[in-house]
């Protein structure tokens, strides 16, 4: 997954075009670090879209904009918009699959 | 031949994964049920000091949730234990073989360990589940950074509050803590730093009756409960949100085995010193059972009792 910072966040997702899948997360946020090789594998999987992660405590102005203040967050953009997330105990690896699927 | 699991485990924490390397080890047939991640309530957790040989850890010196884990994970494997990912959705567990049934598959077993632990206890009040992660938090160190700055609620009277809160003024500009009566229910030494925080404010005989917001918290209503007088917190205009922790304890994760078995009234599983149920060859371990001292250390004591006890079970039942 590539790693976003606060002024690729913008260039990259909000000011992208298409689908594009964003890990929200945290070097303080244990479970984040748990569900990561998840996404990840899921990242080989489905190839259709980008995946990136954004460290939110390098970016929390952006995190808080985007109405994140919870982590784990896995969210789903289109054309720029967050149109779909999964908070904390829903972002399981099932769960994220299902999510990726309605939007491919 | 159908497969009959010798021990099921139902979780993967400290008590799942210490009774599936005590049954693995004793070659028993044994399969560990996770519902979507190993670990449980540990994973939170940076720095776990307090599980004996955990301190030292190749190069630096605490061990994290996650790598505690992920070691016991490697080593109920070596020895033979199974995991399955599924959610064990419903049981049948008064015959002599238990069926397990889950989302994926049906599981049938000679013995059942039940170790799916707990988690954090709810508020219950509206716009509480809406707005988990969007400012209603119960991860201090998860969460805890995005409140730099800004205002922070603890709901909660006891040891986890108490700690939670003195954690979250690193970041917050002022934490208040309420608190449901009239006095904190910790060790006094603990009260003591917390009324000695200047960033910490006190609020008595209080709870918190909703919590609104569009999309992140906005505003909350604050009850008096000796007065019954409400108020309503709004959050900064300029900030536009701010936090709330419940550290209110914790709920057993047994809503499935309701009318099962016996459930003290709390809900935990009740178990004598063997971790034996009141149903022949069912076992619990961990956070599920009522106990005085919830810790890895203690969750994996009564795994490593339970998958002992279920081996001597199915000795004397299926092969004595």
């Amino acid at each position: 997954m590539k790693l976003l910072d606060k002024a690729t966040f913008g260039e990259t997702v909000l000011e992208g075009t298409g689908v594009s899948l964003v890990d929200f997360f945290s070097e303080s946020c244990e479970p984040c670090k748990a569900l990561m090789p998840a996404v990840e594998e899921l990242e080989g999987v489905y190839t259709q879209l980008p995946f990136y992660k954004l460290d939110t405590m390098k970016a929390r102005r952006v995190a808080i904009g985007q109405k994140v203040m919870g982590l784990p967050v896995i969210a789903i953009y289109k054309d720029g918009a967050k149109v779909d997330e999964l908070v904390k105990d829903d972002a399981t690896k099932e769960n994220i699959e299902l999510m990726i699927k309605k939007y491919i | 031949m159908e497969r009959i699991i010798d021990v099921a485990i139902i979780g993967a924490g400290p008590a799942g994964l210490s009774a599936g390397l005590y049954a693995g080890r004793a070659k028993l047939d044994t399969v560990i049920f996770e519902k979507d991640r190993v670990g449980g309530q540990i994973v939170t957790t940076q720095e776990v000091a307090n599980v004996p040989g955990s301190l030292f850890n190749e190069g630096s010196v605490e061990t994290t949730g996650p790598k505690l884990i992920a070691r016991m994970v490697d080593q109920a494997e070596e020895f033979g234990a199974e995991r399955v990912m599924d959610e064990i959705v419903d049981v049948v567990l008064d015959g002599e073989i238990k069926i397990l049934k889950g989302k994926k598959a049906e599981y049938k077993a000679r013995t059942v360990i039940l170790a799916a632990g707990a988690f954090p206890r709810k508020l219950g009040v509206p716009g509480e589940k809406e707005l988990t992660g969007k400012g209603v938090s119960y991860c201090a160190t998860c969460d805890g950074p995005f409140f730099t700055d800004l205002d922070v609620f603890v709901v909660g009277g006891g040891f986890s509050a108490t700690e939670e809160g003195m954690y979250l003024t690193k970041f917050a500009e002022k934490v208040t803590i309420l608190v449901r009566d009239d006095k904190f229910s910790c060790a006094q030494s603990v009260v003591d730093k917390v009324e000695k925080n200047e960033k910490i404010e006190v609020m008595y005989n209080t709870e918190i009756t909703e919590i609104k917001g569009d999309g992140m918290v906005e505003s909350c209503i604050l009850r008096n409960r000796v007065t019954g007088e409400e108020t309503e917190h709004f959050a900064d205009e300029e900030i536009g949100t701010f936090g709330i922790f419940p550290f209110i304890g914790f709920q057993p994760d047994t809503t499935i085995f309701k009318d099962k078995i016996e459930l003290d009234k709390w809900g935990y599983i009740v178990t004598d010193e063997t971790m034996a149920t009141n149903i022949e060859g069912v076992y619990a371990a961990g956070d599920i059972r009522p106990k005085q001292l919830r810790q890895v250390v203690t969750a994996a004591s009564d795994g490593a009792i339970a998958a002992t006890m279920a081996e001597k079970y199915i000795e004397e039942k299926f092969h004595g």
